[in-house]
C-alpha cells in the first residue's frame, strides 16, 4: 500500500498531554485534621494542661485566660482538657460504630451480590425494616433495653447504619459484577470464594472507605446527641455532646465556653471526616 | 458554496451570505487548562446549500456547529466572525438571540434519547418552540411536521412519551421539531450515528428529502465522507480544529487532493479487498496538540522539512480548496495509492 | 395491580409490624422492674405477684406483644407508669407542640434550603460559597445549633425567649423561632446540597441544549426543564428530611424545655415508662414508613417512565 510504504518516521511533534494524577488539596488538608484529631485523643494525657475532672471551686465559669486558654466549667475544670480528653469518648464510639457498620454492610452487600436469589431477597427484607428506623430511634431503643453509657448505642447505631452503607455498596457491586473479568476468573477455575472476596472488594475498596468516613461523622453526630440528652455517656466522663449539655446554664449566664467549644470541636470533626469522605466517594466514581 | 479561497475581496458584496464563518478559533477549559479547539475555520453557506464537515473525533466539528448556535458550555472563549445573514451572531443580545434560535435555526442532535426531555409528552416537545401560535395552529403545525417526517398516526404519537418510540422514530420525531418553525440554516450534528444502518438510510432519506421540499441551508457533520457526499452539495474535512480541504461532494469521495482525506478515503472498508484493512498510523489530534506547522505533519507520509515550520494556507486547486504545500505534485500519486487500495 | 398492592400496602404494613415487634421487644428486655413503679420497693411478693397478674404482666410475651398491638390500634396505649394517666391524653397536647415544631422546621427547610439549592445549581459563581456553608451546615447538629442560637439571639441579643413553648399562636411561634431553625440547620443545608447537584446537573444535561438551541426563555427552560426533571430527587430528599426531623425533636425539645414528644420521650426512658415509651416509639416509626411509601408512590405517579418498567429491587 503506497501510503503506507512511503510513511517515514514522524518526527516528536504531538505535545500529548497526560492527565496527571493530582492530589486534591482539599481531601489532603481534611485527611491532616482527621489525623490530627485522632492523634489528640491517643495522646490526650500528654498536651492537657490540667487533667480532666479536677474541681476547682475557685475559678468557676471563667472566660479564657492564660492559666485556661477556653476557660473553665461550672465546676471549674478545665475546658481544653476537657476537651482533648473529650475526644477519646467522643471519637471511640464513632470508630466502634464505623468498623462495625462498615464490616457488616459490606459483608452482606458483597454476598447479596455474589449469591444473589433467596438470600439477596431476604436481606433486601431485613433491611427495609431497618430503614424504618430513623439511628437515633434505634440507639434510644437499645438503651431502653440494655441500659445508657456508651456500649448501647454503638451496637444500635451499627445496625442502624448497615443498611444504608449496604445499599451504596450494593450497587457499586453489582455494577461490578456483571463485568467479564469476574466470568473469567471463574472459568479459569479460582475458587468462588477468593473471586468475590478478592476482586469485587478490591475494586469497591475505596467507595468502602469513602463510606467508611461519612459513616464516622453521622455517629458522631447521633452518639454526642444521645450524651446531650443524658442517655449516652455519664457525668463526670468527658464527652462532647456532654460537655455542651453540661456548659448549659453556664451559657444562659453568659459563659458560653464550654458549649462552644466542645460544639466547635464536634463540628470541625464531622466536617473534616465528611470532605474527606466525600472526596473519596467522587474518586471512587470517577475511576469507574 | 463559493469554491474560491473564502476571503471577501472577490465579488458581490451586496448579498450578504446566509452564513459566513471567518477565522473561527475556540478555546475551552477542561480540567483547569484553556485547550484550544477549533483554530482558524472559515466557511460559508449560501441559502439552501449543504456542505458537509468531515472529520474524526477531536476534530472539533461539533464545536464548530454549535459556535454558530453559541450553544458552547460557559465561558468559552470563542474569536473570529460568525455570521448569519451579515449579522454577527456572537454581538446578538439575549432577545434576539433567543429569536434566532427559535426561527432561523433548527438543531438535530446524535442522540435523541439524551436530548429530548423524557418527562414531556412528544406534543409537548414538538409545540414548544413554536409558542407564539394558537395552540390549535400548533397541533395542527406539529401533526404536518410528524407527517412530514413519515410518522404515521400522528394523534397517537403526539400523547405518547420519548420512552415509548424507538430510536428512529424518537429521531425523526428531533428532526420535525427542527424543521417545525421553518427554519433556513439546519445544523445535523451526527444524526444518524446512534442508529442501526437500516434506520440509518431511512432518516438519512427525510433529512434530504425535507431539505430539498424547503430549501433549508444544512451543515451535516458526520465521521463518514460517502454519508456525507449523499446528502450535501460540498465537502469539508477538518482535522485538528481547522478545514484542511473542500470540494464538491460529487468528487471529493473519489479524488482527494489533501493526505489526511486521501487517507480517511483508503481507511474505508470495502467489500472487495480481501487483504487488511489500512489505517492512518497514529490517532487523530485535537487542536492544542498541533505544533506550528502543518497539523497533519505528524501522521502525514509526504511530510518535508516546510511542514513542520509553518502551517499552509487554504489555496484553490481545481474545484478543491487545500491546506497543502505539496497539493499539486502529490495529485497523481494519490490518486495511484487509492486506485491500488 | 397485585404487585402494586404488595409494594405499597402490604409491604409498608409487613414492616410496621416488624418495626412494633423491634419497639416491643426493646422495652420488654428492660432492666428494672415495672411493678416497683407502681408498688413501690417494699410490698410483700404476693403483691407483686397479684399486681402482676391484673396488669398481666405474667403471660408469655409474645401475648402481651400482640395484646399491645391489638390495643393500640385502637387508639388505646394503657396508662402511663409514671403520671397515672393514659398514654393518649399525655401524648395529645405534647403532639401538636411537636407537629408545630416540625411543621414549622419543614417550611424553613423546604423554602431556604431549595432556595439556595437552585442558586447554587444555577450561578457558577455562587455555587462554591453555598456548598461550603452546605458543608459546614450539615456538620452542626440540632443541640450544638440549639446552644449557638440560645447564646446569640437569647442570651446576648434578647430577642427571642431561652425555654418554654409559649402563649397563643404568636408566641408560640415566637418561642418556637429558635427551636424550629436549630432543627432545621443541617437538614437546610443537606437539602441545599442535593438540590444544588440536582440542578446543576440537569442543567448541563443535553435535553437543556435543546431546549437552548430553539430559542426558550431563560425562566421557561428553569420551570419546564430542569426544575421539573429535578423535582424528584428534591422532593424525595425534602420528605425524608421531614420525616428524620421527628428524631431530631428528640434532642432540641430537650434543650429548649418544650414539652412536645421528644422531650417525653426522653424522660420515659430514663423513667422506664414503658407504655409511653412504645407509644411514641410507635408514631415515629409509623410516620417514617408512611412518608416513605407514600414518596415512592407519588415518583411512580409523576415520573411516566416508571410507571412502565419493572420495580427495582433495593430502590
Amino acid at each position: 500500500m503506497a501510503l503506507t510504504a512511503r510513511l517515514p518516521r514522524a518526527p516528536a511533534l504531538l505535545r500529548a498531554e497526560e492527565p496527571l494524577v493530582k492530589a486534591d488539596m482539599v481531601a489532603v488538608a481534611a485527611g491532616c485534621i482527621c489525623i490530627a484529631l485522632l492523634t489528640v485523643a491517643i495522646f490526650a494525657p500528654l498536651i492537657a494542661p490540667y487533667q480532666p475532672d479536677t474541681i476547682n471551686a475557685a475559678a468557676i465559669n471563667q472566660g479564657p485566660s492564660a492559666a485556661h486558654l477556653l476557660g473553665t466549667d461550672s465546676l471549674g475544670r478545665d475546658v481544653l482538657s476537657r476537651a482533648l480528653y473529650g475526644a477519646r469518648l467522643s471519637l471511640l464510639g464513632p470508630a466502634l460504630v464505623t468498623i462495625l457498620s462498615t464490616t457488616f454492610g459490606t459483608a452482606i452487600a458483597i454476598a447479596g451480590t455474589w449469591v444473589g436469589g433467596a438470600f439477596d431477597r431476604l436481606a433486601a427484607r431485613f433491611m427495609d425494616i431497618l430503614f424504618a428506623f430513623p439511628g437515633l430511634l434505634f440507639a434510644v431503643l437499645a438503651v431502653v433495653a440494655f441500659g445508657a453509657g456508651l456500649i448501647a448505642p454503638v451496637i444500635a447505631l451499627s445496625v442502624a447504619y448497615t443498611p444504608y452503607i449496604a445499599r451504596v455498596i450494593r450497587a457499586a457491586a453489582v455494577h461490578e459484577r456483571q463485568l467479564p473479568y469476574l466470568e473469567t476468573c471463574q472459568l479459569l477455575g479460582y475458587s468462588s470464594w477468593r473471586t468475590a472476596v478478592y476482586h469485587l472488594v478490591r475494586n469497591v475498596r475505596l467507595l468502602i472507605v469513602a463510606q467508611a468516613t461519612l459513616a464516622f461523622g453521622y455517629s458522631l453526630l447521633d452518639l454526642a446527641g444521645l450524651s446531650f440528652i443524658g442517655l449516652g455517656v455519664q457525668p463526670p466522663s468527658a464527652e462532647w455532646g456532654l460537655m455542651v449539655s453540661e456548659g448549659d446554664s453556664a451559657l444562659l449566664n453568659g459563659y458560653p465556653y464550654e458549649s462552644l467549644a466542645a460544639g466547635a470541636a464536634i463540628v470541625i470533626t464531622v466536617v473534616a471526616f465528611n470532605v474527606l469522605g466525600e472526596r473519596l466517594t467522587a474518586r471512587s466514581q470517577s475511576r469507574q | 458554496m463559493n469554491t474560491q479561497a473564502p476571503s471577501r475581496l472577490n465579488g458581490n458584496a451586496a448579498e450578504p451570505r446566509l452564513l459566513d464563518l471567518g477565522g473561527l478559533r475556540v478555546e475551552l477549559k477542561t480540567g483547569g487548562r484553556w485547550r484550544t479547539v477549533v483554530q482558524g475555520v472559515s466557511l460559508n453557506l449560501e441559502a439552501a446549500q449543504a456542505v458537509g464537515i468531515v472529520g474524526e473525533s477531536g476534530s472539533g466539528k461539533s464545536v464548530t456547529a454549535r459556535s454558530i448556535a453559541r450553544l458552547l458550555p460557559r465561558g468559552a472563549r470563542v474569536s473570529g466572525d460568525v455570521r448569519f445573514d451579515g449579522e454577527p451572531v456572537w454581538a446578538m443580545n439575549r432577545a434576539r438571540l433567543r429569536r434566532f434560535r427559535a426561527r432561523d435555526l433548527g438543531i438535530v442532535y446524535q442522540d435523541p434519547r439524551a436530548h429530548v426531555n423524557e418527562m414531556h409528552p412528544i406534543g409537548d416537545f414538538l409545540t414548544e418552540g413554536i409558542r407564539d401560535h394558537s395552540p390549535r395552529e400548533r397541533r395542527e403545525l406539529a401533526v404536518a411536521a410528524l407527517g412530514a417526517t413519515g410518522i404515521p398516526d400522528a394523534d397517537r404519537r403526539l400523547r405518547q412519551y420519548p420512552h415509548q418510540l424507538s430510536g428512529g422514530l424518537l429521531q425523526r420525531v428531533m428532526i420535525a421539531a427542527a424543521i417545525l418553525p421553518g427554519p433556513r440554516l439546519l445544523l445535523a450534528d451526527e444524526p444518524t450515528t446512534a442508529l442501526d444502518v437500516t434506520t440509518q438510510s431511512e432518516v438519512m432519506a427525510i433529512l434530504a428529502e425535507q431539505r430539498h421540499a424547503r430549501q433549508l441551508a444544512m451543515i451535516f457533520i458526520t465521521h463518514d465522507l460517502d454519508l456525507a457526499a449523499a446528502v450535501t452539495d460540498t465537502i469539508a474535512v477538518m482535522y485538528a480544529g481547522t478545514i484542511v480541504e473542500t470540494g464538491p461532494s460529487a468528487t471529493m469521495h473519489e479524488a482527494a487532493l489533501h493526505p489526511y482525506t486521501a487517507g480517511l478515503l483508503a481507511a474505508r472498508p470495502r467489500p472487495a479487498r480481501v487483504a487488511s484493512l489500512y489505517t492512518i498510523p497514529g490517532r487523530p489530534i485535537a487542536a492544542y496538540e498541533s505544533g506550528p506547522g502543518c497539523v497533519f505533519a505528524s501522521r502525514c507520509a509526504y511530510v518535508q522539512q516546510r511542514c513542520l515550520q509553518a502551517r499552509p494556507e487554504p489555496r484553490p486547486l481545481g474545484d478543491h480548496v487545500v491546506s497543502c504545500y505539496r497539493a499539486e505534485e502529490l495529485q497523481g500519486t494519490l490518486q495511484q495509492a487509492l486506485e491500488r487500495a | 395491580m397485585l404487585s402494586h398492592l404488595r409494594r405499597w400496602v402490604l409491604g409498608p404494613l409487613v414492616t410496621l409490624v416488624a418495626a412494633s415487634f423491634v419497639l416491643y421487644t426493646a422495652v420488654w428486655l428492660q432492666p428494672g422492674n415495672p411493678l416497683t413503679l407502681i408498688l413501690g420497693t417494699r410490698a410483700s411478693p404476693a403483691q407483686y405477684r397479684y399486681m402482676a397478674h391484673k396488669l398481666g404482666l405474667d403471660r408469655p410475651m409474645p401475648v402481651r406483644y400482640w395484646d399491645w398491638l391489638t390495643n393500640a390500634l385502637h387508639g388505646n396505649f394503657g396508662t402511663s407508669l409514671v403520671y397515672k394517666q393514659s398514654v393518649t391524653s399525655l401524648i395529645g397536647p405534647r403532639i401538636v407542640t411537636t407537629f408545630l415544631l416540625v411543621g414549622y422546621a419543614s417550611v424553613i427547610i423546604l423554602v431556604i434550603g431549595v432556595a439556595l439549592g437552585i442558586i447554587g445549581g444555577m450561578s457558577p459563581r455562587a455555587a462554591p460559597v453555598i456548598a461550603g456553608l452546605n458543608g459546614l451546615g450539615v456538620a452542626i447538629p440540632g443541640f450544638v445549633a440549639a446552644e449557638m442560637l440560645t447564646a446569640v439571639f437569647a442570651v446576648k441579643l434578647g430577642w427571642f425567649p431561652v425555654l418554654g413553648t409559649g402563649q397563643g399562636l404568636a408566641g408560640r411561634l415566637q418561642h418556637l423561632t429558635l427551636p424550629a431553625f436549630a432543627l432545621a440547620i443541617a437538614s437546610i443545608a443537606y437539602v441545599s446540597q442535593i438540590t444544588r447537584a440536582a440542578v446543576s446537573t440537569e442543567e448541563q444535561s443535553p435535553h437543556v441544549e435543546t431546549a437552548r438551541g430553539r430559542g426558550l426563555s431563560g425562566p421557561r427552560i428553569l420551570r419546564r426543564h430542569v426544575l421539573r426533571n429535578a423535582a424528584m430527587p428534591i422532593l424525595t430528599v425534602s420528605a425524608l428530611t421531614m420525616a428524620s426531623l421527628l428524631a431530631g425533636t428528640l434532642v432540641v425539645e430537650y434543650a429548649f424545655g418544650l414539652g412536645g414528644i421528644g422531650s417525653l420521650l426522653d424522660q420515659s426512658v430514663q423513667d422506664k415508662d414503658s407504655n409511653v415509651v412504645l407509644a411514641i416509639g410507635l408514631i415515629l416509626v409509623l410516620v417514617f414508613v408512611i412518608t416513605t411509601t407514600a414518596l415512592d408512590f407519588l415518583q411512580y405517579l409523576t415520573d411516566p417512565r416508571l410507571r412502565l418498567r419493572a420495580t427495582a429491587k433495593w430502590h
